[in-house]
């Protein structure tokens, strides 16, 4: 029988480390490369210039690379639903490969694909290369009793939720298998025996559309700061392992002024469109640090941002609303305000602090900033200063950002903005503080915002305090040339510092005067450490603390955990974790147990907002009883 | 429709719990009518006559049911329509006033605050009101205030959500408002007004009508009251426990009026302190009126919060200061920290956000040595090298039950790195502990 594969790229823009593309090469006759695009709903998408340009280069970076291998990247004008039928048909295709994509979007999109394939005959391969771990895995670990109790008669709690700290992840990861080997990148051997014959006219249906032909304007537009592409993606690897072999350190940077500025070892957006596998990024940096640190593990920590991006795509996987405050089981309810011009202000970055202005400017112009940045601005946007909804932030950064990526965007915008991950909240960064810590010439300032080049040093995170002659002299005079500052930061973190201990006090029941108490008690942070550590546990420098699980569970936080249920993601217990997403079956399988989830998930939504409902109610009884009792009430 | 058939056909006790039961009516209300149906079968099984139960079983049931069940609930039968408006379950309400243009949550319905002020307001005894940031709210929440003339609230809370809103009212609205609860009520206990511009001729109506029970006032950040007004807050309510105001209302007199024979015991005094305009100079207040503060209620908390620059420190932490609950939002100097741990032997919980360039570790170690009640610390952009982090947490031991740092601002050194510190922490505290983390991204 003759195998016309098609593979399709979605992330995953590369040649290395492509498990899917590889289905589509094995045995195959024929194999074509696909990308599909919609030149029409890409001028009105949420995505800014600078993420298609990367977008586009990394497609004519992929072109170029199989051109070398006597193959050709087809661009598909359309949606992927519209296409594919007619692809279908045309290419006689009979075999569908593409990586596996965690997000609900995109497993919606591709169950609907997958079904329509079924349809015509083909048969789809689906492989998990985006993130190190299979997601569902961690996911089903979560829920499971810890590995002493499971022989034990008692049942799985299998309620599908993920971890919500990242140190239950952690833990999660350290008792998972290391990740899958990458593999290698597609050769010439395998691509020619199943060459596809190129047709003359290629380049008019299929090339790598223009940012012109997508309806931006190129005019003016600066060079690219990063360019996008698997080729850059692998030079910046090496240049990335070179300067951590040669700094021979492991440890966390300290962030200074060069920390602030693009550079060109960042990796980041190469992992979020996948011109970089992050297992080859794995792998690279374990290799390495064994071998400098002669054969220790390497901890945890080493791996610390791929971490991260996985907890938030664990986070995400199954909460469709995990971008939004609304019917976010994970998201705590804060009333933000609503600001159309101060969060115009604070998008063009022109909040008259140079500090949050200078990086909204990087982030326009250049699409990348240090990720202390990003703390910086998020948080004046949020519960520091502006007290507007991280949702806005989130928008903004989809935009702008190379590497915002659904889940780790709308996490990260969480996180920061204390919406989830009960974290403590005492901490506002100051724009003013922060930023003169950070770099105390002010030289990213001058980069960023030329106006206040000529402003001296003490005065160039905050030229309202400048003297009128200093101002003068600097040619930049504060509410004329550049603005006044939009907020007194003083007055603003007081008032959201109450706000914040009243929406966390709510939740936690606390009501005495500590400020630092009023954060909720994370249950599962209570749970005691695996007991049986041996089976893939990297942490041969580290030993658990001979601390019993009992007392870890009442004092983590100085309290005894309280029945805190509101906002502990219990939405998806009716989830079945089918883990494997290989073969077509079992993703059918997934689909109708998706629909039928989506139905119970909604019953259930329902019952819990009653329940909350119900709590809040109950809260406001405690409250009633206590005014009644104690003279203490409005906390 | 809304009937329940159980009416007819009655039949004595049900083997299901009443509770149960009547989850089962609220969950199948707002579906679709054949479930309905159904439901009436399951009931009349049952054989349960629901107008028979007793109004305080009914009562009992209604007070855990949120609002809108309640709501739906009343329609069912006569009797059930009247526990709906049984004056215990409206003792407390929260108006919520959000406008869909500045807020995303929802809010009280107009229906339902007239409603309120028809049939309920003189049930209202704990009120309190959530606002948002647009000025229709405040004004929409004034308007309420100003018809609530037969109540007799005990507590009344003026809450903004967002910005202060209440501040962009005009002040004679705002005032003749609130005065109407002050003179009517007559028996308020506690009194959360921050953020508005309440001023000191309406703090005297409220005295004159409520000297006697007031018990809580939080006034933080209400410019138009002075220190006179307040004083005269405290020399009239003599069982005033709980008050929060600015440091500019705090003076020598008001220490000395709450410290009098004649009022109780002084259980919380929170200050805010709050730079208006950089450079500002602040008054001191003497050590002699903080010792007849302590002296008079040994116990009481002192709860201040500082948003200031660096250089606006100069008058504070001089002499001694029973402060109990002390933070720092903003950057603060190590020079004043080190006075922190000079003056303040009654420290509870210290938090500081930012501190300078160098790390601050003599001044933890004095902190640990000097204030012995330490219990709960919280450093953010404070940089602590990792030995005297550890030092500072073993003098301190057991007794810190809160303690939070961030990851990034310890310095590893040659005694402890990164790793190493989670552990040596957390034999110290004798619970599992871990620096609180910022993603990576």
């Amino acid at each position: 029988m003759v195998v016309n594969s098609v593979h399709w790229f979605r992330k995953g823009l590369r040649l290395h480390d492509n498990p899917a593309l590889q289905e589509a090469l094995n045995g195959a006759d024929t194999v074509r490369c696909v990308y599909i695009l919609d030149p029409w709903f890409a001028g009105s998408a949420n995505v800014g210039i600078n993420r298609w340009r990367f977008l586009l280069e990394s497609l004519e970076d992929l072109d170029s690379s199989l051109r070398k291998l006597d193959s050709r990247l087809f661009v598909v004008r359309g949606q992927p639903a519209n296409v594919f039928p007619s692809l279908f048909k045309e290419w006689n295709v009979t075999r569908l490969t593409f990586e596996y994509d965690s997000e609900p979007y995109g497993k919606e999109r591709d169950g609907a694909i997958i079904k329509m394939a079924q349809e015509f005959g083909v048969e789809t391969i689906v492989r998990n290369s985006h993130t190190l771990y299979n997601l569902d895995r961690i996911i089903e670990m979560n829920n499971c009793p810890p590995l002493a109790v499971k022989n034990h008669p008692i049942v799985e709690m299998n309620n599908g939720s993920p971890p919500l700290t990242f140190k239950r992840f952690q833990a999660l990861v350290n008792r998972l298998e290391l990740p899958m080997k990458p593999l290698p990148t597609i050769t010439q051997e395998q691509m020619s025996s199943c060459r596809t014959k190129i047709a003359d006219n290629h380049d008019e249906h299929y090339s790598v559309p223009s940012l012109e032909e997508l309806g931006f304007k190129t005019q003016g537009l600066d060079p690219a700061v990063w360019k996008g592409g698997e080729s850059e993606a692998l030079e910046r690897l090496n240049k990335h392992l070179d300067r951590k072999a040669w700094v021979a350190s492991f440890e966390r940077a300290r962030i200074n002024m060069c920390s602030l500025i693009a550079s060109p070892t960042g990796l980041s957006p190469y992992l979020r469109f996948g011109c970089l596998s992050c297992r080859v990024f794995y792998y690279n940096l374990r290799e390495l640090y064994m071998k400098l640190r002669k054969h220790c593990s390497p901890p945890l920590s080493l791996f610390g941002q791929l971490l991260w991006r996985e907890f938030f795509y664990a986070a995400g996987t199954n909460n469709p609303n995990f971008d939004r405050m609304e019917g976010n089981p994970i998201c705590v309810q804060i009333p933000w305000d609503h600001n159309p011009e101060a969060l115009a202000k604070w998008a063009e970055g022109s909040t008259g602090f140079p500090w949050i202005d200078a990086i909204m400017t990087q982030l326009r112009q250049e699409g990348w900033i240090h990720h202390l940045a990003r703390h910086a601005v998020a948080c004046f946007l949020t519960r520091g200063d502006l007290w507007i909804s991280w949702e806005s932030g989130m928008r903004v950064f989809e935009e702008l950002l190379l590497d915002a990526d659904w889940s780790v965007n709308a996490g990260s915008w969480m996180w920061l903005s204390c919406s989830a991950f009960f974290q403590q909240f005492f901490h506002c960064y100051c724009p003013v503080g922060f930023g003169r810590r950070t770099d105390p010439s002010g030289d990213y300032i001058r980069r960023y915002i030329p106006k206040l080049k000529d402003y001296p040093n003490r005065y160039i995170y905050e030229p309202w305090r400048a003297p009128e002659s200093v101002q003068k002299a600097a040619n930049c005079i504060v509410g004329v040339d550049y603005p006044k500052p939009m907020i007194n930061h003083a007055e603003g973190s007081r008032l959201n510092i109450e706000r914040m201990k009243q929406v966390y006090q709510q939740l936690s029941h606390y009501r005495g005067l500590s400020l630092l108490a009023s954060v909720p008690t994370i249950q599962e942070e209570a749970e005691p450490p695996p007991t049986d550590d041996s089976q893939a546990s990297s942490s041969t420098c580290e030993s658990p603390p001979h601390t019993s699980s009992a007392q870890s569970n009442t004092l983590k936080r100085g309290r005894p955990s309280e029945p805190q249920n509101t906002q502990t993601c219990t939405h998806t217990k009716h989830q079945h974790t089918s883990t494997a997403k290989g073969d077509q079956q079992q993703d059918q399988e997934q689909q109708q147990d998706q629909e039928q989830q989506q139905d119970q998930e909604q019953q259930q939504d329902q019952e819990q907002q009653q329940d909350q409902e119900q709590q809040q109610e109950q809260q406001q009884e405690q409250w009633e009883e206590q005014s009644e009792h104690q003279p203490v009430d409005l906390q | 429709m809304k009937r329940v058939k159980g009416d007819e056909d009655a039949c004595s006790s049900s083997s299901e719990g009443p509770t149960e039961s009547c989850k089962k009516v609220r969950k199948v209300q707002p579906s679709k009518e054949e479930e309905e149906e159904e439901t009436d079968v399951d009931l009349c099984e049952f054989g349960f006559d629901w107008a028979l139960l007793p109004q305080e079983i009914l009562l009992n049931i209604f007070q855990f049911l949120p609002l809108l069940d309640r709501a739906y609930a009343s329609q069912v039968c006569r009797g059930w329509n009247q526990a709906f408006h049984m004056p215990e379950l409206w003792r407390c309400f929260e108006f919520e006033l959000n406008q869909p243009a500045s807020s995303y949550l929802k809010a009280t319905h107009p229906d339902l605050i007239k409603q309120i002020i028809k049939r309920h307001s003189n049930h209202l005894q704990y009120v309190s009101f959530k606002v948002d940031s647009s000025t229709e709210s405040a004004e929409a929440a004034c308007d309420i205030l100003s018809q609530l003339v037969n109540c007799s609230l005990k507590t009344l809370g003026l809450i903004s959500t967002a910005r202060p809103s209440f501040m962009e009212l005009p002040k004679s609205h705002f005032i003749s408002a609130l005065t109407v609860v002050f003179v009517n009520s007559k028996s308020l206990s506690s009194l959360k007004i921050d953020d508005t511009p309440v001023d000191d001729p309406s703090l005297k109506v409220l005295v004159a009508n409520n000297s006697d029970t007031l018990r809580m006032l939080k006034m933080s950040s209400c410019p138009h009251v002075s220190p006179a007004g307040i004083l005269c807050v405290a020399d009239q309510c003599h069982g005033l426990r709980e008050l929060a105001l600015n440091y500019h209302l705090l003076s020598d007199e008001l220490l000395l009026a709450l410290s009098s024979e004649k009022h109780v015991h002084l259980e919380h005094l929170r200050i805010d302190v709050v730079s208006e305009n950089p450079g500002q100079h602040f008054h001191t207040i003497k050590k002699s009126s903080w010792d007849a503060m302590v002296c008079h209620s040994p116990k009481f908390n002192l709860v201040m919060y500082f948003f200031l620059y660096e250089d606006e420190f100069g008058p504070f932490f001089r002499e001694e200061v029973p402060i109990t609950h002390l933070y720092f939002g903003r950057s603060v100097s190590k020079d004043v920290l080190g006075r922190v741990g000079l003056h303040c032997p009654r420290l509870v919980e210290l938090v500081v956000c930012a501190n300078g360039l160098r790390p601050l570790d003599e001044e933890l170690i004095r902190i640990a040595n000097r204030c012995t009640q330490l219990s709960a610390i919280g450093l953010g952009e404070c940089e602590v090298s990792c030995s005297a982090f550890v030092e500072f947490v073993k003098m301190c031991g057991r007794r810190l039950s809160q303690l939070s740092i961030m990851e990034e601002v310890l310095i590893p050194d040659h005694k402890y790195n990164l790793d190493e510190i989670h552990w040596e922490v957390s034999k110290h505290l004798g619970r599992v502990w871990f620096p609180d983390m910022m993603p990576t991204w």
